[in-house]
């Protein structure tokens, strides 16, 4: 027996390090919640698995109206803000005013800068991240109005002037550089059909360089696996039609195993749970869902006696960053040959359009039940996990990762759930959302209409 | 400028320091732009700040120190820096002036870096400026010593085994990934040994053969490994998952492999099957059943192997 064998048998006994200690914090803390559920009268259970409707359109529609235009200045939150709020609004499935609305619409062209892209506030810079979140935020009001609030040109010029030559995206003029710059330049170019080949030019290698030894992305290369980078790279990878070139196997097995005991996901190894995750990671499976030809196309080639294995992840492409394999016209997404040319604008519309063949593979009854009972406040709004305050950036992804867990074996897209899809009553049921944009399907429909003609 | 009333949600993100928040950008309380601060003096006068928010201050004071070149070089705006760089919405900007500096800077760089990672040893930020710091300013001598020290305070912490995989293949006073990949398996198997049931040191020896899975499927160190820790019938989910990998890319199994899983098998709760990968996917389901989904998705992806 080795020393090391020895001080795992003295485990028990040697003192717990801070990754343990805050993970056991965390796990008494759930599964006490748990353990009172399970011991709950049938009644008492399902008014607390019952998602708290309206007290979350309270806090949410208070929110929306506090975000007066005399704001603070320096506040370069608002566009998010903006987005988290109307974007659960609509998944709860219910309106907001039509004031209200046009106040935001209103609000936000005064942070359309005249260069294009959106700023935090009227008069800042414009910024990827705010760029996004108003684009995604129109979108969600629908409409018009609001749609055609968006200068289309401008914001194109603006991504143009972020693209970097080594493929990635500045967030602003001095800003970073990392995938998440990538997700929200290519997310908003794609959802406005704006997207072309000198936008997606290198984009791909890029975020290839920035998948990690343990199977997620990272922000930059060389950093940690992170959930909320992985859902971007992939998310972007799939909308410039590369994703085949990530290694899928090896990002499904570290994906699969950032879900915890508690239900929820993690964001990265050994971090403790938090429910916005349920959106970046859950979503993760939500894409892969549709790619099962290309994970199995990738399969095929581990195995014995073939050599070339599983060594598909970057490094091993060619420089010139051409596909892995060619002959996929037959598949509806990844890889394109000359005969074959995808339509980069399409991509977004024809990935939901596209049935589901495989079940989500990650266990999406757990994950409801860690949102439902453990990231609900009491007074509306939902939080990271128990002992956290609710904010709008948590009730946003942990709704958005509800509704992707509840909708995720729906082969036929317009056909309801089934009810064992939906922990807790029937009424649980969010509005379906568009897993690569994270915006409400039906008013996503709307837009890619709208913004069809070019 | 008044300011008025901040909604409950702007609350709670002022609430928590940028500084102390571990997580990258996802979440704005560590977001360059996030609005949690009023900026610090001394600083270009309101029409700037209105002008471009928090990020333009820092975009005008960029403008104002390329005139002023001569004193940035001084170590006393370094530290006015550091104490600003505390709210961590100019780290990008400190890097445009560490660039300005040289070399010089990447010991007092490291410095700061570890200061933050002291109180938060997985700070996504501090990380990755770290790792900047080491390619464009170098200093990776004590690098690989540092991550050790880390990784004795907790072995579990991921963001040491990532710095450590940085280091063995990026430093260019190491030999790279396969000169290293001995003594790192090593390294790694002892940690492996201390705690099975930590995930990080088990990435990190697949890692370690990055590019040469047949490396991988045949040392044999990895699948002793697994049969080691598949003896001692606890804390196994990581081992049986490993070789149920070795399996699908070849790894013929020793009859030693085949008992010890049978073994496992034995409690009852899990057919025999001839196909050592097919029992291993069972076993598997039952004893990670929060990833039962993938487990018997994985079993039926299965080569079919003899």
């Amino acid at each position: 027996m080795s020393s090391a064998e020895r001080a795992n048998n003295n485990s028990m006994t040697a003192a717990p390090t801070k990754t343990q200690q805050e993970q056991w914090i965390v796990e008494n803390q759930v599964f006490q919640i748990f353990d009172l559920f399970a011991n709950l009268p049938r009644n008492a259970k399902s008014a607390l698995v019952e998602l708290q409707r309206d007290n979350h359109l309270e806090y949410l529609t208070r929110g929306l109206k506090r975000l007066d235009p005399s704001f603070c200045v320096l506040d370069a939150n608002r566009p998010w803000l903006c987005y988290w709020i109307l974007h659960s609004i609509a998944l709860l499935g219910d309106y907001v005013e039509h004031e209200v609305e046009n106040n935001v619409v209103d609000f936000l062209s005064r942070c359309q800068d005249p260069n294009g892209g959106y700023g935090g506030g009227p008069g800042q810079l414009p910024h990827l991240a705010t760029t996004y979140a108003a684009v995604n935020a129109l979108i969600t009001v629908g409409g018009e109005r609001s749609l055609s609030s968006i200068n289309r040109e401008k914001v194109y010029m603006f991504l143009k002037r972020m693209k970097q030559p080594s493929g990635a995206f500045r967030m602003h003029d001095a800003g970073e550089i990392d995938v998440r710059a990538c997700y929200t330049a290519i997310s908003v170019a794609s959802v406005l059909n704006i997207l072309d080949d000198e936008l997606i030019q290198n984009v791909g290698d890029y975020i290839l360089s920035c998948q990690t030894y343990e199977g997620g992305i990272s922000g930059e290369p060389g950093a940690e696996a992170h959930g909320g980078y992985t859902f971007c790279g992939f998310a972007t990878m799939i909308l410039i039609n590369e994703v085949n070139r990530l290694d899928l196997a090896g990002l499904l097995d570290w994906v699969a195993f950032r879900q915890g005991r508690e239900g929820g996901f993690q964001g990265r190894t050994n971090k403790l749970v938090d429910s916005c995750y349920s959106f970046w990671q859950g979503g993760a499976f939500a894409l892969l869902q549709r790619l099962h030809a290309i994970l199995d196309e990738q399969l095929v080639n581990f195995g014995p006696q073939t050599g070339v294995a599983s060594d598909i992840s970057g490094g091993e492409e060619s420089s010139d960053g051409t596909q892995v394999d060619d002959k996929t016209c037959h598949f509806k997404l990844g890889g394109t040959n000359a005969s074959c040319p995808v339509n980069l604008n399409s991509i977004g519309y024809n990935f939901v359009k596209q049935p589901g063949e495989m079940e989500a593979l990650y266990h999406r009854w757990s994950l409801q039940q860690y949102i439902l009972l453990c990231a609900q406040d009491m007074e509306g709004g939902l939080k990271d996990k128990p002992g956290k305050r609710r904010d709008f950036y948590h009730t946003c992804y942990s709704l958005s990762g509800l509704s992707l867990s509840q909708h995720s074996w729906s082969q036929d897209e317009d056909a309801p759930p089934l009810p064992n899809a939906v922990m807790g009553p029937y009424a649980n049921l969010l509005e379906r959302t568009h897993p690569l944009f994270n915006v409400v399907l039906d008013q996503y429909y709307d837009a890619h209409e709208f913004f069809d003609t070019p | 400028m008044v300011r008025t009333r901040l909604s409950q949600s702007t609350i709670s993100l002022t609430l928590s320091k940028p500084w102390t928040t571990s997580e990258p950008s996802m979440s704005p309380t560590s977001d360059p732009l996030a609005p949690s601060i009023s900026p610090p003096k001394p600083f270009p006068s309101t029409p700037a700040i209105t002008l471009y928010g928090i990020s333009g201050v820092w975009y005008s004071r960029h403008l104002i120190l390329t005139c002023k070149l001569n004193w940035i070089l001084s170590t006393t705006l370094l530290r006015i820096i550091q104490k600003i760089i505390r709210y961590d919405i100019c780290r990008h900007h400190r890097r445009w002036v560490a660039e300005k500096l040289g070399t010089d800077a990447a010991d007092k760089e490291l410095e700061f870096t570890k200061k933050i990672l002291s109180a938060d040893a997985k700070h996504y930020h501090a990380w990755s400026h770290r790792q900047w710091v080491l390619l464009a300013l170098g200093g990776w001598e004590d690098e690989l010593d540092y991550c050790r020290e880390l990784l004795e305070e907790d072995i579990f912490n991921n963001s040491a085994w990532n710095q450590r995989y940085f280091v063995i293949t990026r430093s260019p006073l190491l030999g790279g990934l396969e000169a290293m990949r001995e003594s790192e398996v090593s390294y790694t198997v002892e940690a492996i040994l201390a705690h099975p049931e930590n995930e990080s040191p088990w990435r990190y020896l697949r890692g370690l053969y990055k590019g040469d899975t047949q490396s991988w499927v045949n040392d044999h160190q990895v699948s002793l490994l697994c049969l080691r820790v598949l003896n001692t019938k606890s804390n196994f989910v990581f081992a049986l998952s490993t070789l149920l990998d070795l399996l699908c890319h070849g790894l013929q199994p020793s009859q030693e492999a085949k008992d010890v899983v049978a073994a496992l098998e034995m409690s009852g709760t899990v057919e025999p099957d001839s196909d050592l990968a097919k029992s291993v996917c069972f076993i598997l389901e039952h004893v990670d059943p929060i990833r039962a989904n993938y487990w018997r998705w994985r079993k039926s992806k299965l080569p079919h192997a003899t």
